[in-house]
């Protein structure tokens, strides 16, 4: 079976509409991201998480909802958690503008505890996880996470940098950070909440993006060398038809490992495997129609001027006829 | 079969059994709480791959100073203190391989497997530490006793050799062993049966004495067993040394006898310090106390020369008892002999510990229930064993014969991935797991670069052998590039994040490796097979 075989599509002619779509897609994201905010979890906020499971009918949010106001824990957000019904997820975050100490978390869990013990009996629920975070290990997990993404962004710009020369690094972080401002935005849209694994996973789309645009490249650098006389418009359009039939092939299987994971990989997981699944298809989108107009762009603004000296930047050969 | 390709197969050969051979289940011996409330070795047959709190369900506690009370001074030196007393308590936790460390300079993290009662786990690690100090049984009234215990114990069905009762027996025997009088009384082995002496050493000073270290299991609950309890002599108790020596090869574990009462305890102690002496150039422990505790020092130790003192934080006793060689008052100071100065840290730490308790507070806790564990080990079963079928199908789809040799790869990648966390002692998480799914999706993908190349090679009139050989050597540095990037992003992810996230880069990275071997390596190797057997001159189809 042959996919896009010898395709010859011009997509380096809808790059408008293409910074279009992620203008549209990008800005409102953002603008809902500066007004409602991200729903950071209290890995990030500190605070405490409590997934619960339901043993029989009678547990549902409003019950928990009133049996933890009667404590003095009216503050608790109580969600459903996954879709079997029978699972809640109960939230008390921190607030940062009260000074509060490290041990307020601990009880909060035993407090929770002992209400829906009273509330519902012994027997009645069953705590399946816990997490208590103080403010001090969550401003630290925050730190630490905004430096694994910068970290390792950075260090993938070097290596792009060894690696190819600064045009094509700077066309393919263009394109992560296109990604990666994508996927910030449908994290917005959505209201996932953002935890570790969810950093993780924006991680992992920055990884697997630039995996996709440096086979793009990489093709592109070899077609420099092979057709040293075509214009860098169809050289690039060559190259990212050449590699189109990959570029489906692994997005597909990809994107099938992840809508199995989101089908069966359970509550805990899906946060995660949303945000891939996303992101793939991002990625793909980006290193098709963004990454290659983006690349051109700078060779036109700062035309390319190696030893060979034979890398023609021209748009595509005018028709025109001396007068 | 060219002498090449039986090289290659010879290496897969060798890669398929070092990952089979690290995945075969085997017997671990872990040491946890029998149903009696016990400490025992059990044996367990499984896998050797490790998993996660968030899978085989745990708590997972970070510990600080807490300073709510006031500043502690020197906050390092309580963090090492108070890691001395968690230690010490590491059997109180009842499950098999805790682990106990420091994170950084100024926190500990605990984490305890399949721990049912996180509250008890909170309660053993929050409780300040008791440092006490001793006189051992000068006056062998254990040692005397011993016969008497030994009958007590075969009273109640215990017997010799065979070793261990079971518990439900020593239970039973416990409960009613009017019951088990009756039993018993027809034997009269009773003389020569000795079921815990039999498995006592004398040790080197008076009321010392060694159990080996596989028997320490056995012997503990036997001493904890009411019939010993009840016929130990008044004002006797039993406690073990905090640690197993070494002597003659073997590992032994010191049992002492000491005294009920204790001379002083840890809030007396003011401080401890390790130095070496000028004069002898011996590591010491000085300690000084406070006025009061110098007082009640000065009468006992006068009462007790060349006698032996016991030094017991939290119920176990540090190192071998030293001598008491002259009446102390508030100043004093162990004599370590020839050991090194580390030990004499050590100790100075212990009594630093009861002297100086350091309150800890939990700054993080996470709790995974057991069920939650096993129900996301399904799920992330279930969603690779989906996975996997999808990606099979999709390359059986398109590749045909070539995809076959892609899904053998794929089953190899598989294999080594598993084999190689296994391999490196990597924990698997539910992240992990997570990204193990990912990771067949893009497991294939240098599977595709390649097979891609080869069909662009053959377009190009090659012959099958040669556009094999270039499709291979021209996906090489897309391959290359494109993998690096995942891998440093997985090792930033590993340096930064937290237990399950870091189990995730692990996956990833071990993952990735996996995947160049099959794809490079393995994939070639069955490309070579492939084309020699059919005619070279024929066409390719890919």
């Amino acid at each position: 079976m042959r996919l896009f075989d010898e395709a010859r599509y011009d997509f380096l002619r809808f790059w408008r509409p293409a910074v279009l779509i992620t203008a549209l897609f990008v800005v409102p994201g953002f603008v809902l991201l500066l007004t409602r905010g991200l729903d950071f979890s209290i890995e990030f906020t500190g605070g405490t998480f409590m997934q619960v499971t339901a043993m029989n009918e009678s547990m549902t949010t409003e019950r928990i909802r009133s049996a933890l106001s009667a404590a003095g824990l009216g503050g608790a957000e109580i969600q459903t958690f996954g879709s079997s019904g029978r699972e809640f997820a109960i939230r008390a975050r921190l607030d940062p503008r009260q000074d509060v100490s490290e041990e307020v978390t601990e009880q909060t869990g035993a407090t929770v505890d002992s209400v829906l013990t009273a509330a519902f009996g012994a027997g009645g629920f069953e705590i399946a996880r816990t997490e208590a975070v103080g403010p001090k290990v969550g401003s630290e997990l925050r730190d630490r996470a905004m430096l694994a993404v910068v970290l390792s962004l950075g260090a993938t710009f070097l290596v792009l940098w060894f690696r190819y020369e600064w045009r094509f690094g700077l066309a393919a972080v263009i394109a992560t950070i296109h990604d990666v401002l994508a996927t910030i935005a449908f994290i917005a849209y959505v209201n996932l909440e953002v935890s570790l694994v969810v950093v993780a996973a924006v991680l992992l789309i920055i990884g697997y993006s630039l995996n996709d645009t440096i086979v793009t490249f990489d093709r592109v650098r070899e077609n420099i060398r092979r057709f040293k006389r075509e214009d860098l418009y169809h050289l690039l359009n060559r190259s990212v038809n050449e590699t189109l039939p990959r570029t489906v092939l692994t997005s597909g299987t990809t994107l099938g490992a992840t809508l199995a994971l989101l089908a069966l990989g359970g509550p805990v997981i899906s946060g995660f495997a949303l945000v891939v699944t996303f992101g793939l298809v991002t990625g793909t989108f980006s290193s098709i129609y963004i990454a290659a107009p983006v690349l051109r762009l700078i060779e036109m603004r700062w035309p390319g001027e190696d030893a060979r000296g034979t890398r023609a930047i021209t748009k595509p050969a005018p028709a025109t006829v001396a007068p | 079969m060219s002498p090449t390709i039986r090289n290659r197969l010879l290496v897969i050969l060798g890669l398929v059994i070092l990952a089979v051979v690290s995945l075969i289940p085997r017997n671990v011996t872990i040491r946890e709480r029998g149903p009696d409330g016990q400490m025992r070795n059990t044996t367990v047959r499984r896998v050797p791959l490790s998993l996660g709190l968030d899978l085989r369900g745990g708590i997972h506690l970070a510990l600080e100073i807490d300073e709510s009370g006031g500043p502690v001074a020197n906050r390092e030196d309580a963090i090492d203190r108070a890691l001395t007393v968690i230690r010490t308590r590491i059997d109180e936790f009842g499950v098999a391989e805790p682990l106990i460390q420091k994170e950084g300079t100024d926190r500990i993290v605990v984490e305890l497997a399949g721990v049912k009662e996180p509250g008890r786990a909170r309660a053993i690690v929050e409780r300040s530490a008791f440092l006490e100090w001793r006189i051992t049984d000068m006056d062998n009234q254990f040692g005397d006793a011993l016969e008497t215990i030994d009958l007590a114990l075969t009273r109640v069905g215990v017997r010799s050799g065979g070793g261990a009762a079971t518990p439900l027996e020593s239970l039973l025997g416990g409960l009613d062993s009017a019951a088990a009088d009756s039993t018993t009384a027809d034997s009269t082995a009773g003389l020569t049966d000795r079921p815990l002496s039999e498995h006592l050493f004398g040790g080197g000073i008076p009321g010392e004495y060694l159990v080996l270290e596989e028997q320490f299991v056995h012997v503990d609950s036997l001493i904890n067993h009411p019939a010993v309890q009840r016929a130990l002599p008044r004002g006797i108790q039993l406690m073990w040394a905090s640690e197993p020596t070494s002597n003659a090869g073997r590992s032994y574990r010191p049992l002492y006898a000491v005294d009920r009462r204790s001379l002083l305890s840890g809030d007396a102690l003011t401080d401890a310090d390790a130095t070496i002496d000028p004069t002898t150039n011996q590591a010491i422990v000085r300690f000084s106390l406070t006025r009061r505790g110098g007082r009640v020092f000065q009468r006992e130790t006068g009462q007790h020369i060349n006698d032996y003192m016991a030094i017991i934080l939290d119920g176990r006793v540090f190192r071998q008892p030293p001598i008491i060689r002259s009446q102390i008052g508030r100043e004093g100071q162990i004599e370590l002999g020839s050991q090194s100065v580390q030990e004499a840290q050590d100790l100075a730490l212990v009594l630093r510990a009861g002297a100086l308790p350091a309150p800890l507070q939990i700054v993080e806790e996470r709790n995974v229930g057991p069920s939650l564990g096993l129900d996301s080990i399904r799920k992330g079963r279930n969603a690779a064993v989906a996975a996997v079928l999808l990606v099979v199908l999709v390359m059986a789809a398109y590749y045909r014969t070539a995809g076959l040799l892609a899904i053998g790869a794929l089953v190899l990648y598989v294999l080594f991935t598993f084999g190689g966390l296994a391999m490196f002692g990597a924990t698997l998480t539910l992240p992990g797991l997570a990204g193990f799914v990912l990771s067949l999706g893009m497991a294939v993908d240098a599977n595709v670069l390649i097979f891609e190349r080869i069909r662009e090679e053959l377009k190009l009139a090659k012959t099958g052998r040669l556009a094999v050989d270039s499709g291979f050597q021209h996906a090489m540095p897309a391959i290359i590039d494109a993998n690096v990037t995942t891998v440093i992003t997985a090792a930033f992810l590993f340096q930064f994040g937290t237990g399950p996230v870091q189990g995730f880069a692990v996956t990833l990275i071990v993952g990735i490796v996996a995947s160049l071997i099959t794809a490079i390596f393995v994939t070639r190797t069955f490309f070579m097979l492939w084309l020699q057997r059919r005619d070279a001159t024929k066409e390719l189809t890919i």
